[in-house]
């Protein structure tokens, strides 16, 4: 395909991703989208060149963060926002992300447990680890080992709250696999690549939890 | 959330955690049947014990708060079970049954049992979407997920800095510590940056995510107003409007008078 027509092709599915392939934002939002099979455009955001801190970037996100979202007209920021979105808005399509009941409100309130856990508890934590060991040697940075030591000794103790919840249930909101998990997978491969691999690693059903979602045909492509 | 920080540095580690239980447990193949819990208008006052839904946290926890103000928006009855943060009763059975993270405030719904008090907001606006203020943009997804976006925002954006200098300026004077004026004005500088975003939003919207009050306006704005912060919100129009609003209404001033008991 050429270049124009490949561009009037996705134009006309109208999803498009402004943001960064290695970003771990972003790729919650692609592995979403590549979860449900729905064709898009991934607009590159130049990080090292403060592109998102600047215009037209910030009209699509003021807090200068990627990724933004495009679906036709509306226009969404903050992934797991946009992630929540496309579940629900294309709930016939693809892998359901959502409870196999979507209707039960108390089976996804369990369901939203997990998202706001992710997000409060293990996110800040992981983002910190992949920081000082991955992200910072890219920029010629040293990882501070004081750091590491703290935001792992963070880690374990969710981890262990995990290891728990998932001695129960095959996934962390039940037995099939839904957004809760997916939002934990762009993290958890960067830190599977660094000496905190091992939290993951010494808890058996972490382990085995981490193995099924990571070999996901999506979680396979973001990695490309 | 600021319990939790208080107690990390006051008291001793928190045990080990066990779950003899998992309070998260349900099963996938039983109906949730919320019929014979629901409180209605029309029921008299014997039949308020009927009322299902229990809260265990403090008045004084903003994320307590936070379900407080979800609940009474909704006209709902409820019980409130005080957690003694003092004695470390969060960080132990039975608390951790209700959530294992060790964090108020936690919910029952009948035999439902929720933590995270965003999700547990949500629950509330979902499954008392009939009931009392209407707390999501209405509409369909698309609608919806503009609320989404600033429940997001308030919760990876505004929270995380706004607790933060509660802590320094409220919560520290409170046990003996000293504010750190540098982390004070690091964070505010910050907290201006959101706060200017909020502005230009308001300047188009009547509330964060839509022209009517959503989750993601409840006031939860950790003790600043009681502040020398609370300039930084006064001095921005739009924004000190949105706060007069929504500190102004009558499930508001519930959440207060509670705290004053």
């Amino acid at each position: 395909m050429t270049a124009s027509a490949f561009e009037k092709w996705t134009s006309l599915t109208g999803i498009k991703v402004f943001g960064h392939a290695a970003s771990i934002s972003t790729r919650r939002v692609l592995l979403t989208l590549h979860e449900k099979n729905l064709d898009f455009e991934l607009v590159h955001v130049d990080l090292k060149d403060g592109e998102h801190k600047k215009e037209p970037f910030l009209s699509r996100n003021p807090f200068g963060k990627v990724p933004a979202f495009e679906d036709g007209d509306l226009k969404l920021f903050e992934s797991r926002a946009i992630t929540q979105y496309i579940a629900h808005r294309y709930e016939g399509q693809g892998t359901n992300l959502l409870q196999p009941d979507s209707k039960n409100l108390a089976h996804y309130a369990i369901m939203a447990i997990g998202m706001q856990v992710e997000a409060h508890q293990f996110d800040p934590v992981a983002s910190k680890l992949a920081w000082e060991h991955v992200f910072k040697l890219i920029y010629g940075l040293t990882t501070d080992q004081a750091i590491v030591a703290e935001e792992e000794a963070k880690l374990a103790k969710v981890l262990d709250v995990y290891e728990a919840r998932l001695k129960e249930f095959k996934y962390l909101a039940g037995d099939t696999f839904t957004l809760t998990d997916l939002h934990h997978i762009p993290a958890i491969q960067y830190l599977l690549g660094t000496p905190s691999k091992k939290l993951f690693t010494e808890r058996p059903r972490v382990n085995e939890w981490v193995a099924e979602i990571i070999k996901r045909p999506a979680s396979q492509k973001i990695l490309e | 959330m600021m319990g939790t920080i208080l107690q990390s540095r006051l008291l001793p580690p928190p045990p080990p955690i066990k779950l003899s239980h998992s309070s998260l447990l349900f099963s996938p193949s039983q109906q949730h049947s919320r019929s014979n819990l629901k409180f209605t208008s029309k029921s008299s006052p014997s039949t308020i014990t009927m009322a299902s839904i229990k809260v265990h946290g403090v008045p004084m926890s903003t994320a307590t708060m936070r379900v407080l103000a979800a609940l009474y928006e909704k006209e709902l009855e409820f019980e409130l079970i005080p957690v003694d943060m003092r004695a470390g009763a969060h960080k132990q059975e039975p608390f951790l049954s209700l959530n294992p993270f060790g964090q108020i405030p936690a919910l029952q719904d009948g035999d439902l049992t929720l933590f995270e008090s965003r999700a547990i907001t949500e629950y509330i606006a979902d499954e008392y979407s009939e009931k009392g203020e209407k707390l999501m943009c209405p509409g369909c997804n698309k609608v919806k997920a503009l609320t989404k976006v600033w429940l997001n925002v308030e919760g990876q954006q505004f929270d995380p800095i706004a607790s933060k200098i509660a802590f320094e300026r409220v919560f520290k004077g409170m046990f003996g510590m000293t504010t750190d004026p540098a982390a004070v004005q690091d964070l505010e500088g910050k907290l201006v940056r959101v706060l200017d975003i909020y502005e230009a939003r308001l300047s188009k919207s009547e509330f964060l995510a839509c022209d009517c009050f959503t989750l993601a306006d409840l006031p939860v704005i950790h003790y600043l107003m009681g502040t020398d912060s609370k300039a930084l919100f006064e001095s921005r129009p739009k924004v000190c409007e949105w706060v007069k609003k929504i500190t102004a209404r009558p499930a508001w001033a519930k959440v207060v008078d509670l705290q004053k008991q």
